[in-house]
């Protein structure tokens, strides 16, 4: 009797230690996030750090203006969301709705081992493979455009394709569990009363299922944002403004490539980098909190 | 909440002596002091509450039974424990929390400690032996003592490497440098306050006026590459400048065939860009088409992509590339050694006075640099000897 009582306390205090330190990792991490990253906002200006357009960190007279980097992780990120969630949303319909068993299942696989795969093989792909065919086409279009500076294919467009792909398993698998989430009463009574199949999906079955598939999007959204070894391999790296044609640099890329050497305030700018980062992660989250709530008072 | 934040401060105190390989001996003395406080009272506690996870989270497994009997005869009722406990781990939370976070942002400010980067936590590491230098005395037999660089952000390669391979050697000496640019480092030797004073260029007139003696231990050379199939093998400085200014876009224009040139070179703050832009006077007037974090992915780039051109150290130069000469001269050693090839530029260990002149380990210094030792050193950081 006691000796379970014993067991029963230090299961407990373990469990609540282990949520502790999820709680602990957290906050800790917001707290040196702020009060490494402010400090540049003071030193360098809000509006110039923010809304600066020259990033030149080690000139005489050095600007460390962060727009077209932050621009560049924006449009790159709402791009790819453009391109992804169709193609996964689709998918996820397919093998809620449609897919025979066999062929699901091979689908399903698939997927899932797209979902397993490492950033870095992705970004070894773009490069090898989505960058020469980049600059043959870039080669195409501006052939006679003698003030474009050619990329060699490493371009905005090569980053938002390899992040288009990267966010797909993310937006079909739970797309896919939400859709088959919704009660098969629903489809019969659509069915039933003269509805044909893609109506029944495209305006019952998908709306019931809209909160999973927010879901999904915007965790697609923070993977795409977060993404940082990929990019780096196949975005070029150079600070421009985010055209497809153009080699970018994102907020992820730009504490990656320039941390190694990185010394003074040019560092601290970084770590102020890394807080524009954490704030627009914490808004995705945010959203995906109210999504999910959403959906539980519908539910 | 003793027991929490002893746990977290070894944790923490564990993780930064892993990750910073010599980080002061001195964290860790507070460490073991810390430590010794705060056991104390983490015994007697154990000991009334009796939870079970206290003695789980510490390995002393002869300990383990002892809370647990004593639980049998508690007078407390379960309930009213459990309370307790629960709020003894609701406040340890809370005050690990704020500890830790003062742990990480104190050391967070001393320099550059949170550092992942290989480079930066050796520059970590003599930052560190810089405020302890006591620590590692009198344990060599025969010299010990402090010699202080300061000086080229450039040469930070050289001197890191330089200096944990001189220490290992001579345990007993201290060898601290400061990365303040090579303008800065003349100034600190002019003025005494350091030993040796690290410039990536040659000594000025005036420099060499005020008594700094110029010592060339190291040249760095820069290689400017491009692909195989680029019929181009001879630049002129000025078109190279040019190059990278972006205002030559197309090989043409250089004599070679229909190819647009895609400009390739490294993020900011790598010293071979900044060497490289040094060299051509073409300081942050630069377009580069991308921007690549490594020499090896610059090598890689350029090798698979008509038309690229890039830099690198000349070291790592090799046949998947072809090496551009500028000026008509090639990129080899023996044409930098003889002050014929452009892109090159000599590390100087400038002395207040000839290197005979100095203390003996200023002298001992020299000697290691000189050495079959110092010579590999150099030789690793991918830098030229000279004669």
């Amino acid at each position: 009797m006691k000796k379970k009582a014993i067991i029963e306390i230090t299961a407990k205090c373990i469990f609540t230690l282990c949520a502790v330190l999820a709680i602990f990792a957290v906050c800790s991490i917001t707290i040196y996030m702020f009060i490494k990253g402010t400090p540049t906002f003071h030193r360098v200006g809000v509006l110039d750090l923010l809304f600066g357009t020259k990033w030149a960190p080690t000139a005489e007279n050095p600007s460390y203006g962060i727009l077209y980097i932050i621009l560049s992780s924006i449009v790159g990120t709402a791009a790819a969301v453009l391109v992804g969630v169709p193609i996964g949303l689709l998918t996820a319909v397919f093998l809620s709705e449609m897919a025979e068993k066999r062929i699901g299942g091979i689908v399903r696989g698939a997927v899932e081992l797209l979902a397993a795969i490492p950033s870095v093989i992705y970004g070894l792909i773009g490069m090898m493979v989505l960058n020469p065919l980049m600059y043959q086409m870039e080669k195409a279009l501006y052939k006679d455009n003698p003030a474009h500076q050619f990329t060699g294919g490493a371009n905005m467009l090569s980053a938002i394709i390899v992040l288009a792909i990267m966010i797909l398993p993310t937006v079909i698998s739970i797309s896919t569990s939400s859709l088959q989430a919704v009660p098969q009463i629903l489809r019969s009574a659509s069915l039933g009363l003269g509805a044909t199949k893609m109506q029944t999906i495209f305006k019952v079955v998908i709306p019931a299922a809209k909160s999973g598939i927010l879901t999904g999007v915007v965790l697609g959204i923070g993977r795409a944002l977060g993404e940082a070894m990929a990019i780096n391999m196949v975005a070029g790296g150079a600070v421009n403004i985010p055209l497809p044609f153009n080699s970018v640099r994102t907020l992820t890329t730009q504490i990656v490539s320039e941390m190694g050497y990185a010394q003074g305030l040019h560092r601290q700018v970084l770590f102020s980098v890394g807080l524009v980062l954490y704030i627009f992660i914490m808004i995705v989250n945010f959203i995906l909190l109210k999504a999910r709530r959403k959906g539980v008072g519908e539910a | 909440m003793f027991i929490c934040t002893a746990f977290f401060m070894h944790f923490l105190q564990d993780l930064y002596l892993c990750t910073v390989v010599d980080f002061t001996r001195l964290q860790y003395d507070k460490k073991v002091n810390r430590s010794a406080k705060v056991k104390f009272p983490e015994n007697e506690l154990k000991q009334k509450t009796g939870s079970g996870l206290q003695s789980k989270l510490k390995s002393g497994s002869g300990q383990e039974t002892k809370p647990r009997e004593e639980m049998e005869t508690n007078i407390k009722t379960e309930k009213e424990k459990r309370k307790s406990i629960m709020k003894k781990k609701l406040i340890a939370a809370i005050c690990t929390a704020a500890l830790m976070t003062a742990a990480l942002t104190g050391c967070g400010s001393n320099g550059t400690a949170t550092d992942t980067t290989a480079d930066t936590t050796q520059t970590e590491a003599a930052d560190a032996s810089a405020t302890d230098t006591t620590a590692e005395e009198d344990t060599a037999a025969d010299l010990s003592g402090t010699i202080s660089l300061a000086g080229s952000t450039s040469m930070e390669k050289l001197c890191e490497a330089m200096s944990e391979s001189f220490m290992e050697k001579y345990p007993g000496i201290t060898v601290t440098v400061e990365y303040t640019g090579s303008g800065a480092g003349l100034e600190s030797l002019a003025s005494g306050s350091v030993d040796i004073g690290d410039a990536s260029r040659s000594l000025k007139d005036e420099e060499k006026a005020a008594g700094s003696v110029e010592n060339i231990v190291a040249i760095d050379g820069i290689a400017v590459i491009e692909d195989k199939d680029n019929g181009v093998t001879n630049v002129s400085a000025e078109d190279l400048a040019k190059i990278y200014k972006g205002e030559v876009k197309n090989w043409s224009e250089l004599g070679g065939k229909d190819e647009a040139i895609v400009v390739i070179g490294r993020e900011a703050g790598s010293g071979t860009r900044d060497a490289f832009e040094e060299l051509l006077d073409i300081a942050d007037s630069c377009a580069y088409a991308q921007e690549l974090d490594s020499t090896g992915a610059v090598l890689a780039k350029v090798a698979s992509t008509p038309g690229a051109i890039g830099y690198v150290s000349l070291d790592v130069v090799d046949d998947t590339v072809t090496a551009v000469s500028i000026d008509g001269t090639e990129p080899t050693e023996e044409q930098i050694l003889a002050g014929n090839y452009l892109l090159s530029r000599p590390f100087v260990m400038a002395t207040k006075g000839e290197i005979s002149e100095q203390n003996d380990l200023v002298k001992t210094w020299f000697d290691y640099i000189a050495s079959e030792d110092g010579k590999n050193v150099i030789k690793q950081v991918g830098l030229i000897i000279p004669e």
